[in-house]
């Protein structure tokens, strides 16, 4: 058994289920001092309400996010220790400013956010909500100034074989880090927002019409729908800083085999790598040409360009369409339920029905976006520094098999759980509406009063 | 030696490093005992336990987070020789801590009736991976040996750090409950005690056994004597400790905390021991700390961010403690 293919798969893996979890947490902490700051501001316990459910689901992710964390920093060096050997005197500072600035925050003031309402000052809970969101952006901004960094490598030069730093800033604010971050914050917020709107129609549908259902599902179709439209264009203002520093994924996104003028844009294909062509191609004409040189006649690079040193054709190309085909639907959805509750004051039976599965739509356009950028990036680990081959350690197939598989088990016995979780905890909150005690305080009025 | 940066840095945070894991060691210990005496906890002890833990698990767990990330990013070179040579067992602790750190946050949340099953996985991950950390200590101090004899070592230190850890989290108890628990975790503490003890012993033995390098560091006049507090100052405290949990709980709950913080002084006395055996060398007489470790430029911008944000993260992890201080409550969300 190959340890390369096997470590990759295993890292795959890993990431996968990794990023599902930051994917909540980073804006969900935003939401949860949105939440706050209205019950600040109003005193209406239904905001507070919100916040005690949602925070549930916000610990149950961090602890999720946390543990799978953990387990990629172990597997730098368990599988992938030429990494660090070749660029840790670049990817090290990184990696420890996220955990000094970013992790100790979180996890600090984490137990002050779950536990602390009734034992701080409604000032300090506040306080410790911006905290903790304050800190998974953070933690955010360090991982996602790596991973451009990766991509896109500047500031640095090589002696010996490894990478020694020159310029910091450069290096921290590489030519595609704010475009990958702000690609990423919107994910999250996109994430969260569809989870809590999809999440709330179940409970809708489940006959709850309790204030803080409507105030949840508002929130959360609101902010999607004002989201979306930034996201699109975000993500192809991206696209355009991948072409001119990663053309080579462009043209794998694309599935187009030869650099050239007036390149149609393929809707559907199956690229097949070993004739290098499109099987079943569906396409506009000139339309590559058009989105990405904005003239027909635009030249678009072709992985002809790049024999023997561009990604995987297949998985790029269709992961590009998931992503943009999950958006389009939620610019759709966003919007239509957007319309009703703005308009009508009411949520359709059907639409609420389409909304529930969509609660999952960022996970799935988050996950294709990821292994759009990250095979995109293949076979470089760091472009143009080190390949993903010569980064992988000495340890026997036999062993990465093994490890693979337990982890693979794990993680799907861990996602049905945590779904299952999800949805019993807003069918129990169905069920409670608004005239049960809040959580933890029988028949007491909510202990800390509204800072007014 | 000389001292400029080149030199230092490495050394700063070797002994960074160092300091990351005693820390890990003894916050992390007492969650991890905790989840490993749930075998011997009816339910409701059960709840007041995590009641112990739940507000400072996440950020005591961070230390491990910073001591491999230390490792990980100042010594680049000997985190993958470690880590691969103990790929099995680390692959082992990662699965504990996954399980131990879900369990604890599903366990309140599922439907009443799944809460046991949750209970169990808690207790099988802490136990797994405290038992893969002793491993990987015994297999570190016989210098990353995995033979026969290596493994033998191993699974002895793994039992001994798991009743450690357990003593640990008995020790928490006492300080954090009353009434019949606290009783209870008394009788545990003591317990745990005998296997600490036979722990710290077989380490202290088998380090200098394996490497006559640390044997001369060891076994020369006047080391001897300068070296001589770790093991008898060790001594007096294991024995004053043992004799105090004839006594324990006392009048007014005093001294609720004088066991916790006994076992975190030995604790630290066998730390010191071991970074002695093993200074200057990060993997065991194969790799000194200035081999191994990153470019200096790269190490003093770390240190740079360091020395602000360390004293910061000390100051709010102790304000966590306090606001959670006093005896366990019923964890709610509000």
């Amino acid at each position: 058994m190959d340890p390369l293919i096997l470590s990759r798969i295993q890292f795959g893996a890993n990431i996968s289920f990794h990023i599902l979890f930051p994917a909540i947490t980073i804006a969900l902490g935003w939401v949860l001092l949105f939440f706050k700051l209205r019950y600040n501001a109003t005193g209406d316990s239904a905001w507070m309400r919100a916040y005690f459910t949602w925070v549930k689901v916000f610990a149950l992710s961090f602890a999720m996010g946390v543990v799978s964390g953990v387990t990629m920093s172990f597997q730098f060096g368990t599988n992938w220790p030429g990494y660090m050997e070749t660029v840790g005197n670049i990817a090290g500072p990184l990696l420890a400013y996220e955990i000094l600035t970013a992790f100790f925050l979180e996890a600090a003031f984490l137990g002050i956010m779950l536990f602390g309402f009734r034992r701080v000052s409604n000032r300090i809970h506040t306080l410790a909500t911006v905290l903790v969101a304050g800190g998974t952006t953070l933690s955010a901004f360090w991982i996602i100034a790596l991973n451009s960094w990766m991509q896109t490598p500047v500031g640095f030069e090589m002696r010996n074989g490894v990478a020694h730093a020159i310029d910091w800033w450069a290096i921290v604010f590489n030519p595609s880090m704010p475009y990958r971050l702000v690609h990423m914050l919107l994910a999250s917020g996109l994430t969260v927002s569809f989870l809590i709107a999809g999440l709330s129609a179940l409970r809708y549908l489940y006959g709850d019409r309790s204030e803080s259902m409507w105030k949840a599902l508002r929130t959360g179709v609101f902010t999607a729908a004002i989201l979306i439209p930034i996201q699109i264009f975000a993500g192809d203002q991206h696209g355009l800083n991948t072409l001119e520093h990663q053309p080579q994924k462009i043209a794998a996104m694309e599935a187009n085999w030869n650099t050239g003028p007036n390149v149609p844009l393929v809707l559907f294909a199956l690229p097949d790598e070993a004739a290098r062509e499109n099987k079943f191609e569906v396409t506009i004409p000139d339309g590559a040409s058009l989105i990405l040189r904005h003239s027909a006649s635009g030249v678009v690079p072709g992985l002809n360009d790049y024999a023997g040193n561009h990604p995987p054709v297949f998985p790029v190309f269709w992961a590009f369409r998931i992503m943009v085909g999950t958006g389009v639907l939620m610019l759709v959805v966003s919007w239509s339920a957007a319309f009703f509750l703005k308009r009508r004051h009411s949520l359709p039976k059907p639409l609420a029905l389409v909304m529930v599965p969509m609660a999952l739509s960022g996970w799935l356009a988050t996950l294709a976006g990821w292994y759009t950028t990250e095979i995109g990036r293949q076979p470089w680990l760091v472009a143009g520094v080190l390949r993903t081959v010569d980064a992988v350690g000495p340890v026997a197939g036999s062993q990465v098999a093994l490890t693979l598989a337990v982890y693979l088990i794990l993680y799907a016995l861990l996602l049905i759980a945590y779904l299952g979780v999800l949805v019993y905890l807003a069918l129990k909150a169905a069920k409670d509406g608004d005239t049960s005690p809040l959580p933890g305080v029988l028949d007491a009025p909510l202990s800390q009063p509204a800072a007014k | 030696m000389t001292l400029d940066w080149p030199t230092l840095l490495p050394l700063i945070f070797a002994g960074l490093m160092g300091l990351a894991i005693l820390i890990y060691v003894i916050l992390d210990g007492f969650d991890l005992g905790i989840g490993i005496l749930f075998a011997a906890a009816e339910d409701d002890e059960q709840d007041t336990m995590i009641a112990a833990i739940g507000p400072f698990w996440d950020a005591n767990e961070t230390w491990l987070v910073l001591a491999v990330g230390l490792l990980l990013v100042a010594f680049p070179l000997a985190h993958g020789t470690i880590l691969t040579a103990l790929y099995i067992p680390v692959f082992l602790l990662l699965v504990g801590l996954i399980l131990r750190g879900v369990a604890f946050d599903f366990r309140a949340k599922v439907p009443a009736g799944r809460k046991h099953r949750w209970n169990r996985i808690f207790f099988l991950g802490s136990v797994i991976a405290s038992l893969a950390q002793g491993y990987m200590l015994g297999i570190y101090v016989l210098g990353l040996d995995v033979g026969l004899g290596g493994i033998a070592f191993g699974a002895l230190v793994a039992l001994c750090l798991a009743a450690a850890y357990a003593a640990m989290g008995a020790a928490w108890v006492i300080y954090k409950t009353e009434g019949e628990l606290q009783k209870k975790a008394v009788l545990w503490l003591r317990r745990a005690l005998v296997l600490t003890a036979l722990g710290m012993v077989a380490v202290s033995l088998a380090t200098p056994l394996a490497s006559p390098r640390i044997f001369d560091k060891w076994f020369v006049w006047p080391a001897m004597l300068y070296l001589s507090p770790l093991p008898v100052l060790s001594a007096v405290l294991f024995a004053w400790l043992w004799r105090q949990t004839f006594h324990l709980p006392k009048v007014d709950d005093r001294h609720a905390l004088t066991p916790f913080l006994t076992l975190a002084a030995i604790f630290t006395l066998g730390f010191a021991g071991l970074a002695w055996s093993f200074y200057p060398f990060v993997v065991p007489d194969r790799l000194t700390i200035w081999q191994a470790a990153s470019a200096p430029e790269s190490l003093a911008i770390i240190l740079a961010g360091t020395v602000v944000v360390l004293p910061i993260i000390i100051f709010y992890s102790v304000y966590a403690y306090r606001v959670f201080g006093g005896k366990a409550t019923d964890l709610t969300y509000d």
